[in-house]
């Protein structure tokens, strides 16, 4: 396409400084419908991100774009992007024009930003017009060529877009203040007449880099224009400019306009009526004197807007009749793949999922355990526990204080048991080996298993399937005997009837004290004296005592034998020595961090070496 | 907005809280005794203070502080009692209280000195008084700048100042600065358009004065700046009547230089209703633009317009089809696509002040819910906030007869339009809606035809 007056061409490309995903998205949709070659993005502007790209769909398929650190860069990289659009916040946009302008690559730069200082604003237009470079905005949705280049959000959606006849060529030349009543324009002029052929919102506020007058020249020989509408607006002197243009011949197409904010006339100067250009300063910077001047000029000024269709519609009919205006062939529209979020929000697709969560939700405004608000259980004044949490979370269930209370006793009495077991060891060696904190957690976690901690699950288990069972205490002793298994949750290797371990007393106290009933702690105690009548340090230890409250604790919330079943056979008690021995672990692996303690080597002498030689079979 | 005047007492503030950075290098000094009163009382508190002992002192000037000029052509400066100069303490006091206690007409024109046009009538609520400074008339002088047009500041300087500026406003020399000139331009422009008829003597102090009082201009963002008169005796310089306005946009680069700026409601323009601040407060706080402005609260047309062009399309057609705007309640908008809840309290603020009275000759009201094709704003989001507002609001609907018109375009219209249709339907309350197929201001056009129409 040689049209050296259309704003943006087919093979136009921008830089497009923030990464503003949605903007981009819809031009590349853009770019898809209109069928464009190579997408209108060259690449991306975005100085804080890591990101070496970002992917867009570009129809069905996805198109990776380049990101950049700095507007230099991306030039640097893309020397044919001769368009950048400046989506920076009203705190930066400035300094972003001001370097864009120093690299000479860019012909237009359009800035969105609403609130530049004026002072800026003005310095920064005064630069670009210095430089020959053609600004759009500040306060701009920003300018569209039908079925060649799209800025932005411009046009609105893409049903929008097809309707309002923005993605082909038609024959006006359309210039608004408004970036909203822009696209009411395009509708209209698609329902009375052929489209636009190239349209510009110059931007609402006060010092905007061009102005209609610098596009209306330009349309005026650009050949795809036939004739132009302007939408104006109270305030300013812009269009007397146009009324200039049209007397000393520079423009000659029809031109349609309109000046918004009539009713201004009504109040005095304290209601600001629109955007920050539009407030009269003087008589002839009314809506109603500009209009007037305008229909003198003999330019086509309906008498209101609601009659501003109308009169569209006759300019275009009669330069078709005249022909100057050709019929079009409407192009083949490609149907616009959907967004898969959209087409679900709409109910039109589903897929199934391949994970489900039944615990906790984070999607809306907060996320939630089991339902409740993170903010209703984290603080005090809540009433909410660290063990209602656990229940919330593990239960999906709120438990009684009584409950919540005995699972914390849990949690405390497990937290430590010194540095010699296995676990805090392992955890310790890995902290000297100068691994992180995660790293020595998990050591000493991946010991606890069948023989570190794990009798909590076995003592559930087994005394809960005697008792199930109906076995006496003796035949439970016996049977396990037979089975030659040391009956997990007796026996300590200091602790005796006569010596008794103290957070054994303590839990069991507390049990008696607050659980409605505790049958399964009774039958465990006639165990013990079996056990205890054989050797004296056979006694229930905590981590049977453990299991077995449990186990109590369940059933007296009336949790069925089914369900407590699958609690001891999927881990869950043992859940319990996970967490709470984890407080322990780390204050271990901290305790090493602050000691500095050198990498740990075991000495020789306390390893016995017996290494014969490998047989040769 | 963009550019919004201040008092003249923080104008008077900014060039003493600077003046280090820009005056003082020049030698010169800023005798900043200047205070801003609401009350007699107030005043004489003040004057008990150490720091503002010069109130017991010195003779007085007081004058209203209130974004308007002409103060001394209205009679409202007093600067004597029986001879100019002879203003005490207790005068100023009650003076101030005198005029604070009833309404004030306050010209804006005058010819020569009989006013034109029609006064406005408010009450005198700030009031700045300050040391009377005697002069003789040819030390008045007057300097003002103004960001002229896009390229162009202009500095306008003159060798007399006072009231009578504007009838010798051939006498004033009008320098245009290029936004972006250089310090050494800036001060071979003024240097060469120093008023002929400023005494030598004091050609260089002006000079200097002016080259420094344009950077303060442009460097604090003011979009106007004026003192008139301005005295120079010795190093001593006096403001003795300053008007500015400032470029509100640059408030964020000027927290330092500004310090806690207000910008007052200006003379004669009615205070913001409650209403109309819990919305600019919800404006402030927001991405989104939410901005209502009350005309008559007893207007019986009301409009609840999505889009800064749009809402001024819709008031324009409202004022051209109903002949006229007695019955425009109201002017608003909101855009860039606010969320259902601040859609929701925007809404419910402009239907609690419509359905506050019934129509005292008992006709029904119109809500127009209007709207261009938006560009990205969902419309199905912020009409349900609309629609969460008409489910609290449909009783009282009711009982003052709303009939609703409804015309919007955009992302996600379509179910937009539907619910709210449904809705309406559903409490009973009488609807139309409208989509892009439909000219937006044509709902504008059915309501008024309809209303008539009921009237017969």
């Amino acid at each position: 396409m040689s049209n050296n007056h259309a704003l943006f061409t087919r093979d136009t490309q921008a830089i497009f400084w923030n990464n503003n995903k949605k903007a981009i998205q819809r031009m590349l949709d853009y770019d898809y419908i209109i069928k464009r070659e190579k997408p209108s993005i060259a690449a991306i502007v975005a100085p804080t991100s890591s990101a070496k790209f970002e992917k867009f769909f570009f129809g069905t398929e996805e198109v990776m774009i380049p990101i950049y650190r700095s507007t230099k860069e991306a030039v640097k990289n893309h020397p044919n992007a001769d368009v950048l659009l400046n989506f920076a916040s009203f705190r930066t946009a400035y300094d972003v024009t001001m370097d864009a302008l120093n690299l000479d690559q860019f012909r237009v730069i359009m800035i969105t930003a609403e609130g530049i200082p004026e002072r800026h604003a003005r310095l920064m237009n005064k630069k670009a017009r210095e430089k020959g470079v053609l600004i759009i905005g500040p306060a701009t949705v920003g300018a569209i060529t039908p079925g060649a280049f799209k800025v932005a959000n411009i046009g609105g959606t893409i049903e929008n877009i097809v309707n309002s006849k923005l993605h082909r060529p038609g024959s006006c030349g359309l210039v608004t203040r408004s970036g909203g009543l822009f696209n009411e324009l395009a509708n209209i002029i698609a329902r009375n007449a052929d489209g636009i052929a190239e349209g510009v919102a110059i931007g609402g506020d006060r010092f905007v880099g061009s102005t209609f007058i610098d596009h209306m020249l330009r349309m005026e020989k650009n050949p795809q224009v036939k004739y132009m509408v302007l939408l104006g607006e109270v305030g300013g002197r812009e269009e007397y400019k146009i009324i200039e243009a049209v007397k000393s011949g520079k423009i000659t197409k029809p031109i349609i306009a309109w000046c918004i904010g009539t009713i201004a006339k009504y109040f005095s100067s304290g209601v600001q009526f629109g955007h920050a250009g539009a407030s009269a300063n003087a008589d002839e910077e009314t809506a109603d004197a500009k209009n007037e001047a305008m229909r003198k000029a003999g330019i086509h000024v309906p008498k209101n807007f609601n009659e501003l269709p109308h009169v569209i519609k006759g300019v275009y009919e009669s330069l078709r009749g005249e022909g100057v205006i050709e019929p079009i062939q409407e192009p083949e529209v490609p149907p616009m793949p959907e967004d898969f979020a959209k087409a679900v929000a709409q109910g039109k697709v589903r897929r199934p999922r391949h994970f489900v969560c039944t615990i906790s939700d984070d999607r809306g405004e907060e996320a939630v355990y089991a339902g409740v608000p993170i903010s209703a259980v984290a603080t005090p004044d809540t009433g909410y526990s660290i063990g209602d949490v656990i229940t919330l979370l593990w239960f999906k269930k709120r438990y009684p204080r009584w409950a919540t209370d005995f699972i914390e006793t849990v949690i405390k009495t497990v937290a430590d048991h010194g540095p010699a077991v296995s676990g805090a060891h392992n955890a310790k060696v890995t902290a000297r080996a100068g691994k992180s904190v995660v790293e020595s957690l998990v050591t000493g976690l991946l010991t606890i298993g069948p023989r570190f901690g794990g009798a909590i699950d076995g003592a559930a288990y087994y005394f809960k399937y005697a008792y199930d069972n109906k076995m006496s205490p003796k035949e439970f002793v016996n049977y396990m005997k037979k089975k030659g298994i040391p009956i997990p949750g007796i026996g300590h290797r200091i602790k005796s009837v006569r010596n008794p371990d103290k957070r054994v007393e303590g839990l069991k106290n507390y049990a008696s004290k607050h659980f409605p009933a505790t049958p399964l702690l009774a039958y465990a105690l006639e165990v013990e004296k079996e056990t205890t009548a054989k050797k004296e340090n056979l006694i229930l230890n905590v981590d049977g005592t453990i299991g077995i409250l449990m186990v109590d604790m369940w059933r007296a919330l009336g949790y069925s034998e089914k369900e407590i079943d699958e609690f001891i056979a999927s881990g869950t008690l043992n859940a319990f020595f996970i967490l709470g021995r984890s407080i322990g672990f780390i204050g271990h692996i901290l305790d090493e961090k602050r000691l500095g303690m050198p990498m740990y080597r075991h000495p020789w002498d306390d390893i016995l070496y017996k290494v014969d030689k490998a047989e040769e079979l | 907005m963009a550019q919004k005047p201040i008092r003249e007492f923080d104008g008077k503030r900014l060039f003493k809280e600077n003046w280090e950075e820009y005056f003082a290098p020049l030698g010169l000094e800023y005798p900043f005794e200047s205070v801003l009163v609401t009350s007699g009382e107030e005043l004489k508190k003040l004057a008990e203070k150490e720091e503002y002992k010069w109130l017991k002192e010195k003779p007085l000037v007081a004058k209203p502080d209130m974004l308007f000029g002409k103060r001394g052509k209205n009679n409202l400066v007093l600067f004597k009692v029986k001879k100019p100069g002879d203003v005490k303490l207790k005068d100023a006091i009650k003076w101030i209280d005198e005029k604070r206690k009833t309404p004030q007409k306050v010209y804006f024109k005058f010819d020569g000195d009989k006013p034109v046009g029609e006064p406005k009538e408010d009450k005198l609520t700030y009031f700045i008084v300050e040391p009377f400074t005697p002069h003789s008339e040819d030390e008045e002088y007057y300097i003002a700048a103004t960001t002229y047009d896009a390229d162009y500041d202009v500095l306008y300087m003159s060798a007399h100042g006072g009231v009578e500026v504007e009838e010798n406003w051939d006498k004033v020399t009008e320098v245009k600065i290029p936004v972006d000139a250089t310090d050494e331009e800036i001060e071979k422009l003024i240097s060469e358009n120093i008023p002929a008829d400023i005494p030598e003597d004091k050609k260089e102090v002006y000079k200097k004065f002016a080259v420094q009082f344009y950077k303060f201009f442009r460097d604090l963002n003011f979009a106007y700046l004026e003192i008139n008169p301005l005295v120079i005796v010795g190093n001593k310089v006096y403001l003795l009547d300053l008007v500015a306005r400032l470029d509100d946009t640059a408030g964020y680069l000027m927290k330092d230089k500004w310090g806690d700026i207000e910008f007052p409601t200006p003379f004669g323009m009615p205070e913001k209703s409650p209403e109309e601040k819990a919305i600019a407060e919800a404006d402030a706080k927001s991405g989104a633009s939410l901005k209502l402005t009350i005309l008559n609260p007893k207007g019986r047309i009301w409009t609840l317009v999505a889009g800064g062009g749009a809402s001024v399309v819709y008031a324009d057609t409202i004022a051209d089809l109903a002949g006229g705007v007695e019955e425009l309640a109201n002017y608003g908008e909101y855009s860039g696509g606010p969320t259902t809840d601040e859609t929701r309290f925007y809404t419910e603020t402009v239907l609690d002040l419509m359905t506050r009275e019934k129509d005292p000759e008992g006709k029904g009201k119109i809500l127009i819910i209007g709207g261009a094709i938006a560009n990205f704003t969902d419309v199905a989001k912020t009409f349900t906030g609309i629609i969460q507002a008409f489910r609290k609001y449909a009783d009282k609907m009711k009982d003052v007869g709303v009939k609703i018109y409804v015309r919007r375009g955009g992302p996600n219209y379509e179910k937009g339009l539907k619910l709210i249709k449904e809705e309406a339907e559903k409490l009973g309350l009488p609807i139309k809606v409208y989509g892009p197929e439909t000219h937006i201001t044509e709902i504008v056009q059915m309501a008024i035809e309809e209303d008539k129409k009921g009237a017969k």
